[in-house]
């Protein structure tokens, strides 16, 4: 049986962005290589936009990009965008489950969502990205895979386009490394 | 605020067993991941100082519980919610509905009812509100209380309006309505067609049957074989070449009734039954 030999991702790495996000995003997909890891995109936008994301990153890399459904397995060596005005959780089984309810932080997807209940599910083996922004989205889900013993990144403020997101969450949580894009993008490329 | 680990699994699980044996609520099959994040909401929200004051609150008062029950479950909902779903239903949907002597329509997890209000504008619009009848059922019965009340925030009509026209609509949207103060009442004519009634999609059986159902945005909260039971249920409730409709991010194409149903051609989430 075919199913039997999908097996989830070990490591997941959830990169969380709202204003100025998309630039930066641009800088770091085009650099990935085939990676063991799924990569999770939470960002703030528009609800129309939906497949103009997925399809802007599917010309810049060779990794699989889509929208992640609800009920789907998280595989290594895919790029999931949260879709639009739901938020996006992580279930035990490494399933995506989506909620429609009430926005976090003015947003929906909210990062810090998407963050916390990964934490609980991916431990260790999760790294959290936060990205330009004006907002104060993800500081509290960073601080929840901090507690939970994952990796947490914030672009460095000075290259942000939106410097507020990444300053406000390393004036609020231990963060583990401040990077650039070059950075960030070598980061994900010797997870293993 | 850390919402995390204040309830763990294992108190989750107790939680789910207390409420079914007294309430008879069946929440055992509901995605985990969401139905954690809510019950750690309320927690935090009324201020348990301990998980087994939370758990003996919910065990002993019934009136505490259906303010629970609220809580827990996402009752977020929008008139015209996705334009251009309605756009679909009422350039395609409706043309076929409106040849049959008396359309009955099934709002499954309707929650406070904006989408059932928005149904009637439309087929009103149609000229079929006469011969429709709209049951517009919940698990939640204080949702269906402000259903029947037809009283909604007047600070969203201005979202409403826009979703509105979007969908095709064509008149002034405050038509509908009269403003009091912050609140938007509802024309009563629209009320009318609307059977208002609890039914719980995990426990309750078919009760009658429809030339469309809508279910939106509340299988995402189910786990799959839960999901497959209620379409199962809708399948069972729907004629054949009756519509099936499910939220933006939801699908038929995995589950067991999959080959008896088509995808409308656009895209949209309505399914006909064709068998
Ligand atoms: C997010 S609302 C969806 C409202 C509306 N259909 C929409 O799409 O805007 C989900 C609703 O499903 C209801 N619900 C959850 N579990 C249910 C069940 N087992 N049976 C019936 N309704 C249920 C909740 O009470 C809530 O009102």
């Amino acid at each position: 049986m075919e199913e039997n030999k999908i097996k989830p991702a070990e490591n997941i790495v959830i990169i969380g962005g709202s204003a100025g996000s998309l630039d930066i995003i641009l800088k770091i997909v085009p650099g990935l290589q085939q990676i063991n890891a799924a990569i999770i995109m939470v960002l703030h936008r528009k609800s129309s936009s939906d497949t103009i994301l997925v399809d802007l990153l599917t010309v810049k890399t060779k990794l699989k990009v889509k929208e992640a459904e609800e009920k789907e397995m998280i595989v290594a060596g895919c790029i999931y965008i949260a879709p639009a005005d739901y938020h996006l959780l992580i279930e035990k089984d490494c399933t995506f489950s989506l909620d429609v309810s009430e926005k976090i932080n003015y947003s929906r997807p909210s990062i810090d969502v998407t963050f916390e209940s990964a934490s609980e599910v991916y431990g260790p083996h999760l790294t959290g990205i936060l990205l330009s922004g004006a907002n104060a989205d993800g500081a509290d889900g960073l601080g929840a895979i901090k507690q939970n013993n994952g990796i947490c990144i914030a672009q460095d403020p000075s290259t942000a386009e939106v410097p507020y997101m990444p300053q406000y969450a390393i004036d609020h949580v231990a963060i583990d490394h401040i990077l650039t894009a070059e950075q960030i993008k070598d980061y994900i490329n010797n997870i293993v | 605020m850390l919402e995390t680990q204040m309830v763990s699994d294992g108190e989750m699980e107790l939680l789910i067993s207390d409420i079914l044996s007294i309430y008879g609520y069946d929440f055992t099959d509901y995605s985990k991941a969401s139905l954690k994040r809510r019950l750690n909401r309320i927690y935090m929200l009324d201020k348990f100082p301990s998980f087994a004051e939370f758990r003996y609150r919910i065990k002993n008062d019934a009136a505490y519980f259906s303010r629970f029950v609220e809580e827990i479950t996402v009752n977020v909902t929008e008139m015209f919610r996705d334009p251009s779903f309605y756009k679909t239903l009422k350039e395609e949907v409706l043309p076929v509905l409106a040849t049959k002597p008396l359309i009955r329509i099934w709002h499954a997890g309707c929650s406070t009812g904006e989408e059932v209000y928005s149904m009637a504008i439309m087929l009103e619009e149609a000229n079929l509100l006469q011969k429709s009848l709209l049951y517009a059922t919940d698990l939640n019965p204080s949702v269906l209380e402000r259903l029947k009340k037809g009283i909604f925030p007047l600070s969203q009509m201005k979202q409403y309006s826009e979703n509105y026209i979007l969908s095709g609509g064509r008149n002034e949207f405050s038509k509908y309505y009269r403003a009091k103060y912050d609140l938007a009442k509802f024309d009563e004519n629209l009320q009318k067609k609307m059977i208002v009634s609890t039914h719980n999609l995990v426990s309750d059986r078919s009760f009658n049957e429809f030339q469309l159902i809508l279910c939106r945005n509340v299988l995402i909260y189910f786990d799959k074989p839960l999901q497959d039971k209620a379409l199962a249920l809708f399948d069972e409730s729907l004629e054949n070449l009756g519509f099936l409709a499910l939220g933006a991010k939801e699908n038929l194409k995995f589950s067991p009734v999959a080959r008896k149903y088509k995808q409308l051609a656009n895209k949209e989430k309505i399914w006909r039954k064709t068998r």
